[in-house]
């Protein structure tokens, strides 16, 4: 390792723009002519609209257009879509209703845009939006998902006859029920994880840009994934051919998935820019984000783990359904179920398994993928299970784990995955050293001299990352190949520019991407630029979600640097008239083993682009390519603990200290992966203990809408954490790498809810876990 | 409408805007100074923190108007000749930031929390000051150390000075 190269802490080199102001997000975006708009949304969870009149609108000051959805349908804009098939068990295709980005004849959550006014300034926009006077005939509301099954319930779609989406399945149902039956023990438990707002700091923004003289289009974004943008903007909303839509994804300001998915606003915004004939730049305040960024999570699950007379687990059955709002957004139907079903086995071994999902259609925000997607849902049911169980049964929830533990791979679960590598007891083992396990039963006693009620809880995860491989993802529904692509351009001057359709967006690919290259060759990491977010610098790519920069986006880095490295060698060994197999490559030089010839890196690709002195044949110049497809997804595990303080006056909780013990493969930067943990530690506390997005159902009204309703974890509600890796490399890419992004979130939600209901001695407790609830259960019987 | 003057960054500047132009609006449409962000609108989150004479205020709850004649600090006016300033420096050697956009903020409030505080700030007292700031990407773990480290830094400096 170089200071460097892989392993080293090496400090961003995103940093010192970010840190002086000199960042530059969508919205710090200006063009010439550039205008403001606003956009009129429904005040109604559901709504039809009998008219909308903008004529007061248009004539107020500083207004360029008002424009609707009846003109959006006439110029042929598509509907959003979902682009992830999923069959029900019956074999009906998943049933997916219209989205219009502006409606024009249902509105179906408070937020649906119905008309975007475009003015000389956002204070003019804003005015004039009041001004539109849309006639709304009110409909009937329902927001919860199985209120929403329900016979005589509003219906949102008529695609989706009683609000269902698709009614799936995984897994052996009949040996599932025979395992139940024939059980020692059965513990039973329904698990209700709650509903996120992502919340990124930036809020999601747009400018569109389109030229008559070319009849192009352009199009800045808040996106994590900008070819996958322009993909589906151009194959299924019309809104320009690829070859005349170039998207920008800048500086983003954090995503945690939300920023994924293709929204309204873009499409209306370039689609504006035409019609009026001026850029035209949105920018959501955080009342919009909250009403319709997608949301994530929300699933009530009916749980049965089958125990025989060893505690070991036999069987699992789960009924999930899962609130996908009012719209299918674009990966909603994979989250409940392939990202989140064939986790359900854990980091055990269970013979049987089956899990029912049902989708639901409710007048809501449409629900996607938030960081995690699917395996913070699957961890949680399982951990919080496993806690259950060992209460139930007598066992040490350590212990219980114990005894159901993976510990031969490869290991091919019954709900799909083929786990590769892992050693589940290394990071159970290292987190209860470093939480001290066995010192908390005097802690506890302290506490309570106190009149404190202290608990701890564990929780033992493992998630799916890297995702993932095309074919295989292809069968099971996906619209798209989630390999990774790269480029390695070499200079005339040796300096190397290094273009990945991976987005960074927070993650710091601009740092550990050049690590590869800088380890690779010897060359200093600033002479080597990170390139991304820009359909027309990068071919193509499929962005930054689910943990896969770094196992999918650097494993194409290398397979290019692979190239770049056979030609460099090439070029050096004629130089030095030697045999391009004794070349090595050293701190920025390329010798010949053995002696004392060799060729500074710059020289050589100096004579790669002179082209005057190159072994017969070779083309000149030195830019490799390459495409990288994965073999298996990966399989980070760890184990989380969570010591807590319960005041039994006040249900206050207090953490004493969170313990993380990660598995991650190898890793580029540890600097950057523990502060991914830190990160993903405090969503997921925050989904436990703070969060929670509330409608008022009877009307659909989103209540909370602002920072002043929705409780953000701030810096006072979470401690410094302890975190540390115990890393088996991944078998499956050429780094070894298992991925870091999303662990901490999936894993802590359990660890942190299993510690209250440890201390407060009462096993129901739902999520997050208020003052008052805590209060209220210390204070029931279990 | 009004005309406007202030000094930003040492600069002497004017401009016209409507009475109901926040300062945070002034600064990034009037002046094109867009490290200052604007991520909440409720004067929760704290990414939009300025220093005006001397002190850090929300500028999306101060009207343009009320700063007029006053002496306003932004993110880019806290790096000197090139040089980081030490709660920069402090920010980027121990990982603080990640997506950048709560940092313009996150280090104009730690500077004036610094200069209130002296070297004597322990990790209770940041974490509590922090109230008024959101980050989603760090868990504040990195923020936390890198004010301490800032702060231990600059009492040191100050200490060494006299």
């Amino acid at each position: 390792m170089g200071v460097e190269g892989i392993g080293a802490r090496v400090a961003r080199k995103e940093d010192k723009r970010l840190l002086t102001g000199k960042g530059r997000y969508t919205d710090d975006m200006s063009v010439p002519g550039m205008k403001y708009a606003i956009f009129v949304r429904s005040p109604y969870a559901h709504a039809k609209i009998r008219s909308i009149d903008a004529t007061a609108a248009k004539a107020m000051p500083g207004v360029i257009g008002v424009l609707d959805g009846k003109q959006l349908l006439a110029d042929g804009i598509g509907n959003l879509i979902c682009g992830w098939m999923i069959h029900s068990k019956d074999g009906s295709p998943m049933k997916m209703g219209a989205w219009r980005p502006l409606a024009h004849e249902t509105v179906r959550y408070v937020g649906d845009a119905v008309a975007i006014v475009v003015a000389d300034s956002v204070a003019e926009a804003k005015d004039a939006a009041e001004a539109v006077v849309v006639d709304y005939q009110e409909l009937p509301v329902v927001t919860d998902a199985t209120k929403a099954l329900e016979q005589g319930q509003p219906q949102l779609h008529p695609e989706a006859p009683n609000n269902l989406i698709f009614d799936w399945q995984i897994g052996d149902p009949a040996a599932t029920d025979k395992a139940i039956a024939s059980a020692a023990h059965v513990t039973e438990i329904t698990i209700h994880n709650n509903r996120l707002s992502p919340n990124p700091m930036e809020p999601r923004a747009t400018l569109g840009i389109y030229d008559g003289g070319d009849e192009h289009y352009t199009c800045y974004t808040t996106s994590q994934n900008p070819h996958v943008a322009r993909l589906v903007m151009s194959a299924f909303y019309n809104v320009a051919p690829e070859n005349k839509l170039r998207v920008i994804a800048p500086d983003v300001g954090g995503g945690f998935g939300s920023k994924i998915y293709i929204y309204p606003e873009e499409i209306v915004c370039l689609w504006a820019s035409k019609r009026t004939g001026v850029p035209v730049k949105w920018t959501s305040d955080r009342t919009e984000a909250f009403l319709t960024d997608a949301h994530g999570r929300d699933h009530l699950s009916k749980v049965k783990m089958a125990f025989d007379a060893n505690n070991r687990i036999i069987g699992l059955k789960v009924d999930t359904v899962a609130n996908l709002g009012a719209y299918m957004s674009l990966f909603s139907s994979a989250v409940p179920t392939y990202l989140y079903a064939t986790l359900l086995s854990g980091q055990y071994d269970i013979p049987a398994i089956h899990a029912n999902v049902r989708t639901v259609y409710t007048n809501t925000a449409p629900v996607d993928a938030y960081r995690g997607a699917g395996r913070p849902e699957a961890t949680y049911l399982l951990e919080r299970t496993m806690e259950t169980a060992a209460r139930e049964l007598g066992v040490s929830p350590a212990e219980l784990r114990r005894i159901n533990f993976i510990r031969s791979f490869p290991h091919q679960t019954p709900v799909i995955m083929n786990y590769d590598a892992g050693d589940y007891d290394a990071s159970l083992d290292a987190a209860m050293k470093a939480a001290d396990w066995n010192g908390f039963a005097a802690r506890k006693a302290e506490a309570a001299g106190r009149g404190m009620k202290r608990g701890i809880g564990m929780s033992c995860y493992i998630e799916a990352c890297g995702i993932a491989p095309s074919a295989a993802v292809g069968s099971l529904g996906a619209g798209v190949g989630l390999w990774e692509s790269a480029e390695v351009r070499v200079n005339a001057v040796g300096t190397i520019e290094v273009l990945t359709g991976s987005h960074s967006h927070g993650q710091g690919h601009e740092t550990t991407f050049a690590q590869l290259v800088a380890d690779r060759f010897g060359v200093p990491i600033d002479s080597v630029n990170i390139v991304h977010g820009d359909t027309d610098k990068v071919q193509m790519g499929m962005g930054t979600y689910g943990s896969r920069s770094g196992a999918v986006g650097m494993s194409a880095v290398v397979k290019a640097l692979d190239k770049v490295e056979a030609k460099a060698k090439k070029i050096a060994a004629h130089l030095m008239e030697a045999d391009e197999s004794d070349i090595v490559i050293e701190n920025g030089e390329l010798k010949v083993a053995g002696t004392d010839k060799t060729v500074p890196w710059f020289q050589m690709a100096l004579a790669a682009y002179t082209a005057h002195n190159l072994p017969p044949g070779m083309e000149p110049g030195l830019k490799e390519g390459a495409f990288y497809d994965p073999a298996n997804f990966t399989f980070p595990a760890g184990c989380y603990i969570c010591e807590v303080e319960v005041d039994p006056e006040t249900g206050v909780t207090k953490i004493i200290q969170f313990v993380a013990a990660d598995d991650f493969g190898n890793i580029i930067n540890p600097m950057i992966v523990e502060g991914q943990v830190h990160g993903g530690l405090a969503q997921g506390i925050g989904q436990a203990l703070l969060e929670n997005v509330h409608y008022d159902p009877e009307n659909g009204q989103l209540l909370t809408a602002s920072y002043m309703d929705y409780a953000m974890p701030r810096a006072d509600d979470l401690p410094s954490f302890k975190v540390s890796t115990s890393n088996t490399p991944c078998p499956n890419n050429p780094l070894g790498i298992k991925g870091c992004g999303e662990a901490g979130a999936i894993g802590s939600p359990p660890a942190l809810i299993n510690a209250i209901t440890d201390a407060i001695g009462n096993n129901r407790l739902t999520m997050p876990a208020t003052p008052q609830k805590v209060w209220a259960a210390a204070h029931a019987a279990n | 409408m009004a005309k406007i003057t202030m000094t930003v960054n040492g600069r002497q500047v004017s401009g016209q805007c409507d009475d109901r132009t926040l300062l945070v609006h002034f600064i990034r449409e009037n002046l094109g100074l867009t490290g200052t962000h604007v991520g909440c609108d409720t004067s929760q989150c704290g990414a939009c923190v300025v220093h005006m004479d001397g002190k850090s205020v929300k500028s999306c709850s101060t009207l343009a108007a009320q700063a007029a004649g006053s002496d306003i600090t932004t993110i880019e006016g806290l790096a000197a000749n090139g040089e980081l300033h030490p709660v920069q420096a402090a920010f980027k050697a121990n990982h603080g930031l990640q997506c950048g956009f709560c940092t313009p903020g996150m280090v104009m409030t730690a500077v004036d929390m610094i200069r209130r505080h002296g070297g004597q700030l322990d990790e209770a007292t940041v974490r509590a000051e922090l109230e008024g700031n959101i980050c989603r990407c760090t868990g504040y773990h990195n923020i936390v150390k890198s004010i301490l480290a800032a702060a231990a830094e600059m009492g040191g400096a100050r200490v060494a000075a006299e």
